[in-house]
């Protein structure tokens, strides 16, 4: 099953007449992905890749039963696409397009804490339920079905790390990029509180980096309320302090940020932090080994 | 971006906040004179660089003649100033900013920021402003006063009625702190902004309040919808090299090891980082050239790199991705033989089309070590330049 999408899911593409969209619209559906409408502005009524395209979210709903939309659309129409799919009712927002003003973002974020919908990014490489439904800018082959939910603040780390774990024979459930901008939807918290209510979820990778205090909240949740094992990576713990300007920051962090305060925090909360990029897929393997699951997670592959 | 001091203040002057006279001076201009103009008895010369801590390292110097001006200045104009916030090499000080000394009363501290963990823009107050506010943080937080905004309201009227009065401050003084904030938030969304910060905040002996420093950072993201802020871009202190990466859109940050880093993607930047010192190596630089990026772009980020006389190995690290893996390798290949290479160069690809990509690297003749993964990556080019 995986977490938010599965192989039934349908999906509209906002810009998929663009260069981006275009070209991804294809990939996701070579995937298998059942892309079933597009959406630009002015060109309604026409194909492209075989899906058709209408003029307005709401009219590409009512036509397609779409449910979750990908948004490709550049930063400076971004948030109304965001703000469009919210108020025709998506259950999902996945936005890939990135260079989205900050106060932007806390508009859009206001706007649809009153609706019943999840926006995840924006600047993010998408989600994926592996075998089943792809949804944004991964390559799908690295990827392969099981049960290690994967949540992470990079593009091309996860696939790094996905892809030591597909190397290793062990699939995953969903892999989901929340975005690397100050601001985005779906964080880590609800992202870990998802993969433990999953049932074929039966551990979880969470990769941040230096920055923010998400790493920190996670770790207070993972405390409290996931009892499934959780492997974690911090990009950036040799990264030297940046030219700093003003106090603000500083001020706000209150210490928080730093790759020590994340690991240390992901440690207490009994998270196994993999030191190298290189061991990631390595500490699941022996977590899962540790816990008896290795053998449960292959032998079910193999089936 | 971050701005200047100086022009900071020219904006926060459009808005109504009291500002000290002042001129910003850098070569060729006559300082002397700026001095005369200024027309006060007392003035006080300030380095103009991105970085805080300027008060504690020599960067702010009083002067009381045209010709101490003049000399401050001469002495402060093309040096190097490091302070804690600078990193070691210091910051190249091309502009100063002469202004009139105030007689101040007390210094606030005032700052409007985003809260990530909010999500929200959040104002920060403090009735003991000045140099010394992150250790006032550290060490008695209930003294710093912090206000979530909401986007769409603005800052509501009750909350710097309750500010005010949380700092001790009545009166006429009140009234004109509180217009002064609501104008600082207008500051802040309209120029988007990252980071608005006035420390000190001072209250004069005549009971005027002026922002006697500003710090603005805006949002580079939005700097599309601010042709405004074009004509500060050629102040910005970057190296050529970091001028170069950001023409091409690529981000690049020099350090001081001698291992040259091309990757794409930040976290997988960082990470590529973090694996060459665990190896015992030094990074030269950080650079991601994006997600999805271009051969024409590798092309640069290489050239870039090779630009750099610390540099003695490099380690390109690419997850191919959307961006084809043949793709890169022809775009590397097309970087050395347009520029050259006399150094080791160790290649780690994965990702779509990565077969193919190795046979053109290994049927290129060019002395180049493929690398299988990660690990072998970076052992291979720390033991290069050991």
């Amino acid at each position: 099953m995986g977490i938010l999408i599965n192989k039934d899911t349908r999906v509209l593409c906002q810009g998929i007449t663009g260069q981006a969209g275009s070209f991804h619209t294809e990939r996701m559906l070579e995937y298998g992905t059942k892309l079933v409408a597009g959406v630009t502005p002015g060109k309604g009524g026409t194909m492209h890749h075989n899906v058709p395209v209408f003029d307005n979210v709401l009219d590409a709903m009512a036509k397609t039963g779409a449910t979750v939309s990908v948004i490709y659309v550049p930063a400076p129409f971004a948030t109304d696409a965001i703000i469009e799919a919210a108020d025709a009712g998506i259950a999902l927002i996945v936005c890939i397009t990135e260079g989205i003003p900050a106060l932007d973002m806390i508009r859009v974020k206001k706007y649809i804490s009153h609706k019943q919908t999840r926006l995840i990014g924006p600047n993010c490489p998408g989600i994926i339920t592996p075998g089943a439904c792809k949804i944004g800018i991964m390559p799908g082959y690295i990827h392969k079905p099981g049960h290690v939910g994967v949540v992470s603040r990079s593009g091309t780390l996860t696939y790094e790390a996905v892809w030591q774990l597909t190397r290793r024979g062990i699939g995953q459930s969903t892999c989901l990029g929340i975005g690397g901008d100050p601001i985005v939807g779906i964080d880590f918290a609800e992202a870990l509180r998802l993969f433990q209510d999953d049932q074929e979820t039966r551990t979880m990778i969470m990769i941040g980096e230096i920055g923010g205090s998400a790493e920190e909240e996670a770790a207070t949740i993972i405390q409290k309320e996931i009892t499934k094992p959780v492997v974690g990576f911090i990009a950036g713990r040799t990264a030297p302090q940046g030219k700093r300007m003003g106090h603000a920051g500083a001020i706000i962090a209150g210490g928080k940020g730093t790759a020590g305060s994340k690991i240390s925090a992901l440690k207490n909360a009994g998270v196994t932090i993999a030191d190298s990029p290189a061991d990631i897929g390595e500490t699941v393997a022996r977590v899962l080994r540790q816990t008896g699951m290795l053998n449960i997670t292959k032998n079910e592959q193999d089936l | 971006m971050k701005l200047f001091e100086f022009q900071a203040k020219n904006i926060l002057k459009e808005y109504g906040v009291c500002i000290p006279r002042g001129k910003a001076i850098t070569r060729d201009m006559d300082a002397s004179k700026a001095f005369q103009e200024i027309g006060c008895s007392r003035c006080v010369v300030k380095a103009q660089i991105l970085s805080g801590g300027r008060g504690k390292s020599g960067g702010i110097q009083f002067v009381t003649s045209p010709e101490e001006t003049k000399a401050c200045v001469a002495s402060m104009l093309g040096s190097y100033l490091v302070t804690h916030q600078t990193g070691q090499k210091g910051t190249e000080i091309t502009y100063v900013l002469i202004e009139e000394a105030l007689s101040i009363k007390k210094e606030l501290y005032l700052a409007i920021t985003i809260d990530r963990c909010l999500q929200t823009p959040v104002l920060i107050a403090s009735a003991e402003g000045g140099m010394e506010i992150e250790e006032v943080a550290k060490r008695t937080p209930e003294k710093i006063i912090k206000i979530p905004i909401d986007i769409f309201f603005g800052i509501h009227f009750f909350q710097t009625r309750r500010l005010t009065s949380q700092l001790s401050i009545s009166g006429t003084l009140a009234t004109t702190l509180n217009i002064l904030i609501a104008n600082l938030f207008d500051v802040f969304v309209e120029s988007d902004c990252s980071l608005l910060e006035i420390n000190p905040l001072a209250v004069t002996v005549k009971d005027e309040i002026y922002a006697v420093d500003a710090k603005m950072d805006i949002d580079d993201n939005a700097l599309y919808r601010h042709p405004e802020f074009n004509r500060f871009i050629p102040c910005q202190d970057v190296s050529p090299a970091e001028a170069l990466a950001r023409k091409h859109r690529l981000s690049y940050i020099s350090l001081e090891g001698n291992i040259g880093c091309l990757v794409n993607g930040a976290g997988l930047a960082m990470a590529t980082m973090d694996i060459i010192k665990l190896h015992g190596g030094e990074p030269a630089n950080f650079l991601d050239v994006g997600g999805d990026a271009s051969p024409e772009q590798v092309m640069q980020a290489f050239k870039i790199i090779l630009s750099d006389p610390k540099v003695k190995a490099i380690l390109i690290n690419i997850f191919g991705g959307i961006m084809k893996c043949d793709v890169i390798a022809s775009g590397i290949i097309q970087a050395i033989n347009e520029v050259g290479i006399h150094i080791p160069l160790v290649i780690r690809l994965e990702g779509t089309n990565v077969e193919v990509a190795k046979k053109i690297l290994d049927n290129s003749g060019l002395k180049i070590t493929t690398a299988k993964d990660m690990e072998e990556a970076a052992s291979l080019v720390v033991s290069k330049v050991l």
